[in-house]
């Protein structure tokens, strides 16, 4: 593949497709519990959502396109064959198909990072957009490894992102403040919270996504290398802070932080 | 018989502190190495500073023009280069270390471990994962470089006054550098006030606060105590104040002597940023809220009442 070959298609602003990571976690809600032996957290019987930020990074794909930067939105999700009911969702949400690649194994960050770099040469995306983090695993890395291996660039953390001529001005959350920068695409970004609010998912959406496609591809017809060169050993709860006191007023609150040698 | 190659972070000239925390997480390693490696345009006073962290064995520079602002695309391929013949790459888990770390174990062709919060051995940490609500061990494959962002808040600066400064020197590498990604801009918070990150005390204000007006309260009674500000996401989303001062999950994770949280509920995602913290004031009109859980010091009130209050108790 040419990287370079699509670029005045994507300048002209047609036939633009965008992939959008989907991944399915515990929900934001929940307050998850480990479990007494250390193997592992309690997911049965726990209710799963999208990822918040997956969710950001649909809606802005779906903007894109009705805004008539892109033609095509295709959701991404890498998972056990129940997944396709969330993937309806992003199909109830708005993209036009989904694409499943399924396995029962959980997959880390460079995995994933691979499997996104296989379908990017396949579908030949001018712009990836996924989540900044996922929230079970707090990883933060998908986004920038695939970048990496696709050589490509990347804009992390983004809060606004504009396109036109063939780049993306993105706007991104940095603990400075707020940096822009310019990207050539194709190009890798990936959403903060304050890039958008998604939208919610109407009944007759629901009806219509029934219809919309699902390619469904066996994890290892890829082939992807999935060694994984972390394993998780134990988890733990974090230690509890203890119980704090109450104070009844400004007065005794200033003199209890004196006390400790705090003010 | 690790050697670890530290990745500095720094903006206008100046060393983040979060580097001489990771250098920290370095010194728990128990190496035989620590370098520091510092890319940028003028890297002089920069190299200068890292070089009187304790610890530290030499500290390397990568001075180019095109490394004047910290692209991720343009420094990574530097980075993997330069860490060749290291055994780990510890890079701060803030948003520059986050943006850059795994593009430089996709390079190198390794998996990341991120937000290291505490080192049992050269190769199995413990990090936190689902906001913090469960802490896991992981072990990395001794057969690949070891690339880890460093959780700064569980980490204390190593000190930065070594009377005898490692070695400076310059380091040339051979890595294509690519051209597609532009820096435009970075529109900087202006303040006098400490900065949020290594602030020894700090106060945020979250929704309870209801505007952008009101939240001058806040930064009044900080300005009275010397305290960075900080704010909830709820705060931040409503637009009381720039995105930079979050404090939480999604936004910075801190650890200060005297974190008080005015008008701030407590969902987990921001108590994740502050478990850290030395000693947590919580004043919230609702005595229900979680923030209470997890507070050191509770104060049920109307905060606009209470602050005041509290002001002309400080003197």
């Amino acid at each position: 593949m040419g990287p370079f070959a699509p670029l005045l298609a994507y300048s002209e602003g047609i036939e633009m497709k965008i992939l959008v990571g989907y991944k399915r976690v515990v929900d934001y809600n929940v307050r998850i519990q480990v479990k007494p032996d250390g193997t592992g957290v309690v997911t049965e019987g726990v209710k799963l959502s999208a990822n918040p930020f997956d969710d950001i990074a649909l809606e802005e794909a779906l903007r894109l396109r009705e805004k008539g930067m892109a033609q095509e939105v295709v959701v991404v999700g890498i998972g056990p064959n129940d997944l396709t009911a969330h993937l309806r969702n992003g199909l109830a949400m708005g993209a036009n198909r989904a694409i499943h690649v399924v396995t029962t194994d959980t997959v880390q960050p460079l995995t994933a990072a691979r499997v996104f770099l296989k379908l990017a040469e396949k579908e030949q995306p001018g712009l990836i957009i996924l989540g900044k983090q996922a929230i079970d695993d707090d990883a933060n890395q998908t986004g920038q490894m695939l970048a990496a291996l696709w050589d490509r660039p990347q804009a992390t953390f983004a809060s606004k992102v504009e396109i036109s001529n063939g780049t993306a001005t993105v706007t991104r959350e940095v603990d400075a403040g707020l940096e822009v920068i310019e990207t050539e695409l194709p190009a890798v970004i990936t959403s903060d919270l304050r890039l958008n609010e998604p939208r919610f998912i109407k009944l007759p959406d629901i009806m219509k996504a029934k219809s919309k496609p699902i390619d469904i591809i066996e994890f290892a017809s890829l082939g992807v290398n999935a060694h994984d060169q972390l394993k998780t050993t134990h988890y733990a709860t974090p230690p509890k802070r203890s119980k704090g006191v109450m104070v009844k007023d400004a007065a005794e609150l200033v003199a209890t932080l004196k006390q400790k040698g705090l003010l | 018989m690790s050697k670890i190659l530290v990745l500095a972070e720094h903006l206008d000239g100046k060393l983040n502190s979060s580097t001489a925390r990771a250098v920290s997480a370095a010194i728990s390693v128990k190496p035989n190495t620590i370098d520091v490696l510092v890319l940028g345009n003028e890297v002089a006073a920069v190299a200068a500073t890292a070089a009187q962290i304790e610890g530290v064995g030499r500290v390397l520079t990568i001075a180019r023009a095109e490394n004047t602002h910290p692209l991720a695309a343009v420094l990574a391929p530097q980075i993997a280069k330069a860490a060749e013949g290291y055994s780990h790459v510890f890079v701060p888990s803030t948003t520059f270390g986050k943006d850059i770390a795994p593009r430089v174990a996709a390079l190198l062709g390794v998996a990341q471990v991120s937000d290291v919060m505490s080192v049992e051995s050269s190769h199995v940490f413990k990090r936190p994962i689902y906001a913090g609500n469960a802490i896991v061990t992981v072990e990395a494959d001794p057969q690949y470089t070891v690339v880890a962002t460093i959780r700064t808040a569980s980490w204390p600066a190593a000190a930065g006054t070594s009377v005898s400064p490692a070695p400076v020197e310059a380091l040339s590498v051979d890595a294509h550098l690519p051209s597609h990604t532009r820096f435009i801009e970075l529109r900087q918070g202006k303040s006098d006030r400490p900065d949020l990150q290594s602030a020894n005390k700090v106060v945020s204000g979250g929704r309870g606060v209801g505007s952008r007006e009101n939240f001058e309260i806040i930064y009044r009674l900080a300005d009275k105590m010397g305290a960075a500000v900080g704010a909830s996401r709820a705060a931040v989303d409503a637009g009381y104040v720039p995105n930079e001062l979050q404090v939480g999950q999604t936004g910075k994770i801190i650890a200060p002597e005297l974190y008080m949280a005015i008008g701030i509920s407590g969902a987990i995602q921001h108590l994740t940023g502050i478990k850290d913290a030395g000693t947590i004031v919580a004043i919230n009109k609702d005595s229900e809220a979680p923030i209470f859980e997890i507070a050191d010091i509770g104060l049920v009130g109307d905060l606009f009442k209470l602050i005041p209050e509290l002001e002309q108790h400080l003197g």
